[in-house]
């Protein structure tokens, strides 16, 4: 598994998970999957609706702002791809909460943000057992 | 009868489509309908007590079904009900 990404918004995700800290960010990508493979074409950023003191390791994006999410998506012919979030001063590795609040399908890409500055991102796929991720691999678009 | 809407992440599990047509008077007959016919959708939209997961959020148009009547929300001919995820992590 790959996903697609231009390096542009690759640091405009990374950006927002620094800018973020020490609080979790997050947002939409949105894309096109053919044949399995997946491009972002565009990025939405979204509040992290979850309350103020639990913002440093937990985030939400409420079902208003998916909807939102859909109809920009819809707009641009495109479809809602995946989720990015960042993990201050944690691995870039999905935790166990991820899990029990992963939809199968998404992609959930993680960046470690580390003292304010991001360190890498990984992207992970939800098995459809639920059980467990499987990594898919970033492949950076050049500019 | 209503629309259910099915999203991208869970077409997989209803043979790909992306709304199915179904009997029901209420927004959990439809559910239940959807269930039935495609049982692969059960486990992503009920938790093992049967309850729906915390992230399964129901629109009727515009509205969050739990600011209407929940699960007992009516539902009319044609209406179109929207399965829309909630994203939580940590």
């Amino acid at each position: 598994m790959k996903i697609h990404i231009p390096l542009h918004l690759l640091d405009q995700i990374q950006s927002h998970g620094e800018n973020a800290f020490p609080n979790e960010g997050a947002g939409l990508m949105l894309g096109q999957e053919e044949n399995g493979k997946r491009t972002v074409e565009s990025l939405l950023f979204l509040e992290n609706a979850r309350e103020e003191e639990n913002q440093h390791n937990r985030y939400l994006i409420t079902a208003e702002d998916m909807l939102l999410g859909e109809k920009e998506a819809a707009r641009l012919s495109s479809s809602i791809l995946g989720i990015f979030h960042s993990h201050p001063d944690h691995p870039n590795h999905p935790s166990e909460y991820d899990r029990e609040f992963a939809i199968p399908w998404y992609s959930y890409l993680i960046t470690s943000v580390n003292n304010a500055e991001a360190v890498g991102s990984r992207c992970w796929r939800l098995e459809d057992d639920r059980e467990s991720f499987s990594e898919e691999i970033i492949q950076v678009i050049s500019n | 009868m209503p629309i259910l809407k099915i999203p991208t992440p869970l077409r997989p599990y209803a043979e790909n489509q992306s709304a199915l047509t179904l009997p029901g008077e209420i927004v959990e007959e439809v559910l239940e309908g959807a269930v039935e016919t495609y049982p692969m959708l059960k486990k992503h939209l009920f938790n093992d007590e049967g309850k729906l997961r915390p992230y399964v959020n129901l629109f009727l148009g515009e509205e969050n079904v739990n600011q209407l009547e929940g699960l007992k929300t009516p539902l009319s001919d044609g209406d179109t009900l929207l399965i829309i995820p909630s994203i939580a992590g940590g």
